[in-house]
């Protein structure tokens, strides 16, 4: 027998009335974990969707002398490119301290050659990297292996009229073209693209690199901290962000999880108010009881102990199970709320530790008050005949 | 040496603008081992005593002194560790609590206390067979007759084997068979050396005691001592 036993056997007896205060902190805190998890479920996809739409960091050489320009943010000029990035610089790219966030980086060099009758601009690319980061391409035919083939985006295999299979010469040498991109509506669409190897050696630049492409995986992730850091770790380079539409998306979901803090705190501030009327009814209906606990000697502190444990045991469930229909909520919710339609829920440790941790916090808050009254009662009222 | 020493003790209420005084300076002393009634009619002051007897209830003047402590002197909430070690209730209405059973019941005053599990079982048990009830320990209060609450109160009561058990009217919602057997259960446990305070308005119950004093708007007025206690059966 110890007060412990008070406190459980009294919520077992009360079974009603616990499971009304249970439901009341539960709601508070589903609601909080439902919204919390849409919200960072929504994120993720949204930053899926971010990775998606590629490169977020774009490394190039310093340079004055501008004249190409790729994806509207102007280029080294390629034929006097003293200043290139060195082949082995890229090592250090992953080095930096949010190496974490950088899904792929793709080195690329470029270069101007002559194919069949036309002039066009070569990207050596290492094209596993490259798919990684370019999901959206669709390619007819088979993407490069060797350092003989080439892919051609859309409109420069239209202007030379070649389709895969074909063979073409440049700069005195026959390729293979081995697939042909769908049409994308970029510069890819213009570009012809080779294995970085073969490129590099093409154009007489082994070794070396005109511009490196970096994904980051970004749902929030500080794309201007990484950009300083590469920049630190490069000197030579210049490191831009490119601005992705996504970001907007991003900051209104800031929007609307500051809205969904709002709305979780009040119902959270709802269910500590019937935490708190249920606890204050349940002291006074226990007049008598607290009255004998204090006439055969329990402490004020005894009293408020046997309160508060209750109280804990209660916020503890409620917490656990809040958390479960939260997720079950959010289950349900999502879908409706995604951008795509695979927008999967964010199962995550803090939030679940997190709610059980605010459930006790706001349950023993709310039932202090009446441990506190509960311990201040006059121990004759056990004397008083009903 | 006398366990309990009461002098001059006045106890007023407040009642609306109203000053009632409960007890006009009431002097008493009770001895080790002896069983005492005090008898009055309802507004007598005879609750007001047992309650500040109980260390529940500061007089407005006066002083209590109980097994060498002056009461109303120890600093807060060593009146409640006084309570739990020296003495021993039996509530009117049994107050057991609905939720435990009759040995979760016994065992309560020892909850506070650094015993040993075992140790209380034991201790719980033992009061039970004292009283009677040896069988009947893993039963809830709705599954014993009264006569069995009042025992098992009984029980809690002496289970930390108090020096001074104080009771009130304990046959008040009892039937008068149940009332002989609880009163002899008094009687007997007063034999075994507890000394007994009991708060009756039930003139039968003062036939168990060694004396009786009777209280009439918050004075004495009678004390009758040594009649011929009623001896247990047992």
């Amino acid at each position: 027998m110890k007060l412990h036993n008070i406190s459980i056997n009294n919520l077992r007896r009360r079974k009603a009335k616990m499971a009304f205060l249970t439901i009341g902190l539960m709601v508070g805190i589903a609601t909080i974990v439902t919204l919390v998890t849409i919200t960072s479920s929504m994120s993720r996809d949204i930053g899926k969707k971010m990775d998606e739409f590629g490169a977020n960091i774009l490394i190039m050489p310093q340079s004055n002398d501008l004249s190409m320009s790729y994806g509207g943010i102007s280029l080294g000029r390629v034929t006097f490119d003293q200043r290139e990035i060195r082949e082995e610089d890229l090592a250090k790219i992953t080095t930096i301290r949010n190496h974490r966030n950088i899904l792929a980086v793709s080195p690329k060099v470029l270069g101007g050659i002559r194919l069949g009758t036309r002039d066009a601009l070569l990207v050596g690319v290492d094209f596993e990297k490259e798919l990684k980061m370019k999901q959206w391409w669709s390619i007819f035919g088979e993407v490069p292996k060797k350092e003989d083939e080439i892919l051609l985006g859309s409109a420069a295999a239209d202007s030379v009229h070649l389709t895969p299979g074909d063979t073409v010469a440049v700069a005195g040498r026959t390729f293979t073209v081995s697939g042909v991109l769908a049409e994308t509506g970029s510069q890819d669409d213009s570009l012809v693209f080779m294995p970085l190897r073969g490129a590099q050696r093409l154009l007489g630049k082994e070794g070396r690199i005109t511009l490196v492409e970096v994904a980051a995986l970004c749902s929030g992730c500080p794309i201007g901290d990484m950009v300083v850091q590469i920049a630190e770790k490069l000197p030579d380079a210049r490191v831009t962000a490119i601005q992705q539409v996504v970001e907007s998306r991003l900051k209104a979901l800031d929007h609307f999880r500051r809205f969904a803090f709002a709305v979780a705190g009040v119902v959270v501030f709802i269910g500590s108010l019937i935490v708190f009327v249920t606890m204050m009814g349940s002291v006074n209906e226990r007049t008598t009881e607290i009255g004998v606990f204090r006439a055969i000697g329990f402490r004020k502190s005894h009293i408020i102990r046997i309160i508060l444990l209750e109280a804990a045991l209660v916020s503890l469930l409620a917490g656990l199970l809040g958390y479960a229909a939260g997720m079950g909520g959010a289950g349900i919710a999502l879908p409706f709320m995604a951008e795509t339609k695979d927008a999967a829920l964010v199962w995550d440790g803090t939030v679940m530790a997190g709610s059980i941790l605010l459930s006790l916090v706001v349950g023993m808050l709310a039932s202090l008050y009446p441990a506190l009254h509960a311990s201040r009662m006059d121990p004759t009222e056990a004397l008083r005949a009903l | 040496m006398a366990l309990i020493t009461i002098e001059n003790l006045k106890k007023h209420y407040r009642s609306g603008d109203d000053i009632v005084a409960a007890l006009r300076g009431v002097s008493l002393t009770i001895e080790q081992g002896e069983f005492v009634t005090i008898m009055g009619q309802s507004g007598s002051g005879k609750s007001t005593l047992l309650s500040v007897l109980g260390g529940m209830n500061h007089p407005t003047e006066g002083e209590v002194e109980m097994a060498g402590v002056k009461l109303y002197r120890l600093p807060g909430e060593r009146l409640a560790d006084f309570r739990a070690e020296k003495l021993g209730f039996v509530f009117q209405s049994f107050h057991l609590i609905p939720y435990l059973t009759a040995r979760e019941n016994v065992m309560l005053p020892l909850a506070i206390t650094k015993m040993k599990k075992a140790e209380k079982v034991k201790a719980a048990d033992q009061a039970l067979e004292r009283v009677g009830l040896a069988g009947k320990a893993a039963r809830l209060p709705n599954q014993l007759s009264g006569g069995e609450q009042e025992r098992v109160a009984i029980a809690r009561a002496i289970v930390n084997n108090p020096p001074i058990l104080l009771a009130d009217e304990p046959t008040g919602n009892l039937d008068s068979a149940t009332s002989e057997e609880v009163m002899n259960l008094f009687r007997r446990l007063n034999e075994e050396g507890q000394t007994v305070v009991m708060v009756t308005h039930n003139p039968e119950n003062c036939a168990y005691a060694d004396r009786t004093i009777s209280l009439r708007d918050g004075v004495i007025v009678e004390e009758r001592r040594g009649a011929t206690p009623a001896r247990s059966a047992a």
